[in-house]
């Protein structure tokens, strides 16, 4: 969320979420975009369009003939060890999950970003978290997880695209920012992350001899590829991936705590969700209610010690998303029956409004 | 100090960029902003509205159900937004096009006849800065000389000369706005 630190007046620029996001990939260092446009993220694409970054970082932007192809284009920048990224929304993203599934196969870095709309089917518009399963339990085929980041606010669209990128290179593997309409399509303050430069190819051979950038004759040819048709071999890529987000799970868990020291009732919710209920925590505390709220940041790693230790804290839980309750099956797996974990959700692109929140806490958890 | 703001209009009659601007203002005067539009269907030739929050402290909620201060420009907005002004909070309405009237009593509520003015004034293009200027004529939040520079830093260098002109239409809003209750 927003950082109130004085900041000088000159670096702080106001902008959408998308525009962020497409200024930050083309200061860290970002090599290629290939998308497809689609309400609401569609400023991701055009605003790097206006930047023109191929006139000054080299950056590639290229618009897509549909999703399918967006995704196999990363794939293909990934396997040459370049900072490749796309971005979609619900339904495009869903066209993506067969090449998502080989990207995290084939152990490839690079960055997805979804500004999530209503769904299901082509859906709406406004802004929804129906995607929540998609994202974490694996929206392809077969047993991967994607490094996946939920961004409450525009200088977080900022910094996770930053973030995204290193963790997705630091493990090899793709990483998600999971956004939503409003997000999205909101401005806010934001202080943009410094340039660094694109790495050249000689760089990019050092620090990952995996890369596919042509073959000297010193080397073994590389081979980048998602199959295995020896069941043996497969099993072996499964259990190195398995290995990879028990690490992950150990190292990468990001979570906010607002006003829980002393609290009896906690909310769980990201995103634009978590803004809304930290507003009802708020107006609870103004009541006299204590009320806390965690905002997990990553969702996978999802911060399940955190919620854990609250289990034992706190009277009752609520999760709060804009769908019909997916991250609350998560929730109710950390805390197993320890204490109550009531669910409040709105659907198909409506935003809960802070008092729907309070409401909700009220009758179904403090009663 | 927080104000809790909404814009409700037609698309076009610069509701998003009005809220734009006082965004920047804020800006400008060093405070926390944020600038919610609609961006669904009602944005494609219905009716738009943009929520814009000014604070001192962090922004919790982008997204509100109630409001210090409603700007409603045309009938379908001052139906849906009337009845969320916070008691005691203020609402400004353009009454081109109304023929039903704001009706709360526990609400300061202010009239802008900016439209009939833009018309009859061949300025129909600084429409929106005529009720900015009405707005900060009943509701201080920002100073004109934060606006001015929000302008500056927000437009492109070639129209940089319509900024007196925008001035002038903050001026001439400050002269219209009129209470009616």
């Amino acid at each position: 969320m927003n950082d109130s630190k004085k900041q000088n007046i000159e670096e702080v620029r106001l902008m959408k979420g998308n525009e962020a996001i497409a200024h930050a990939a083309v200061r860290c260092g970002c090599d290629g975009y290939f998308g497809y446009p689609i309400t609401p993220q569609s400023e991701i694409m055009e605003t790097l369009m206006e930047l023109e970054p191929w006139n000054t970082t080299g950056m590639v932007v290229l618009q897509a003939e549909s999703e399918t192809s967006s995704i196999n284009m990363v794939y293909g920048g990934a396997g040459c060890g370049k900072r490749t990224m796309t971005s979609s929304s619900s339904p495009g993203v869903s066209l993506m999950q067969e090449g998502i599934s080989y990207i995290a196969c084939a152990e490839l870095p690079c960055l997805i970003v979804n500004v999530m709309r209503g769904g299901p089917g082509l859906g709406t518009i406004q802004p929804s978290q129906a995607d929540y399963y998609q994202s974490v339990k694996g929206g392809g085929h077969g047993d991967y997880k994607l490094i996946t980041l939920a961004p409450a606010s525009v200088q977080e669209m900022a910094d996770h695209t930053v973030l995204a990128f290193d963790l997705a290179f630091k493990y090899c593997t793709p990483a998600l920012i999971l956004a939503d309409g409003v997000i999205g399509q909101m401005m806010e303050k934001v202080v943009l992350p410094p340039f660094q430069p694109r790495l050249t190819e000689e760089e990019i051979r050092e620090k990952y001899p995996w890369a596919t950038l042509g073959k000297p004759s010193s080397r073994k040819p590389n081979i980048i590829t998602s199959l295995s048709l020896e069941a043996e071999e497969m099993e072996t890529i499964n259990l190195r991936l398995q290995r990879k987000y028990r690490e992950i799970e150990k190292n990468e868990v990001l979570f906010e705590e607002f006003s829980c020291e002393d609290a009896e009732y906690l909310v769980v919710a990201f995103g634009t969700t978590a803004r809304v209920c930290q507003k009802a925590v708020e107006m609870a505390r103004a009541e006299g209610i204590k009320a806390g709220l965690l905002r997990p940041i990553t969702l996978f790693p999802f911060p399940t010690i955190a919620i854990s230790n609250y289990a034992d804290k706190v009277k009752g839980m609520l999760t709060v998303e804009m769908s019909a309750g997916q991250m609350i099956d998560d929730v109710k797996l950390v805390v197993n029956g320890r204490v109550p974990v009531q669910f409040y959700g709105r659907m198909g692109g409506i935003v809960p409004s802070p008092d729907e929140v309070l409401k909700a806490l009220k009758e179904k958890v403090v009663k | 100090m927080k104000e809790e703001i909404i814009i409700a209009g037609f698309g076009g009659q610069g509701v998003l960029s009005m809220g734009k601007i006082l965004a920047y203002s804020g800006l400008m005067q060093g405070q926390e902003v944020s600038w919610m539009p609609s961006y669904g269907p009602e944005q494609r030739g219905g009716t738009a509205n943009v929520t814009v929050i000014l604070s001192d402290e962090r922004i919790s909620s982008p997204v509100l159900n109630s409001y210090d201060t409603a700007i409603v420009l045309n009938q379908p907005s001052l139906e849906r937004f009337e009845s969320k002004v916070k008691p005691g909070g203020t609402l400004i309405f353009d009454s081109n096009g109304f023929h039903k009237f704001p009706t709360r009593t526990d609400i300061n509520i202010y009239r802008i006849d900016a439209t009939e003015y833009a018309y009859a004034n061949d300025s129909t293009k600084t429409m929106n800065m005529i009720i900015l200027g009405g707005l900060l004529k009943v509701r201080p939040i920002v100073k004109v000389a934060n606006v001015l520079k929000g302008l500056k830093k927000s437009l492109p260098d070639r129209h940089h000369h319509l900024i007196p002109m925008n001035e002038k239409a903050i001026e001439v809003g400050m002269e219209l706005i009129q209470k009616v209750n």
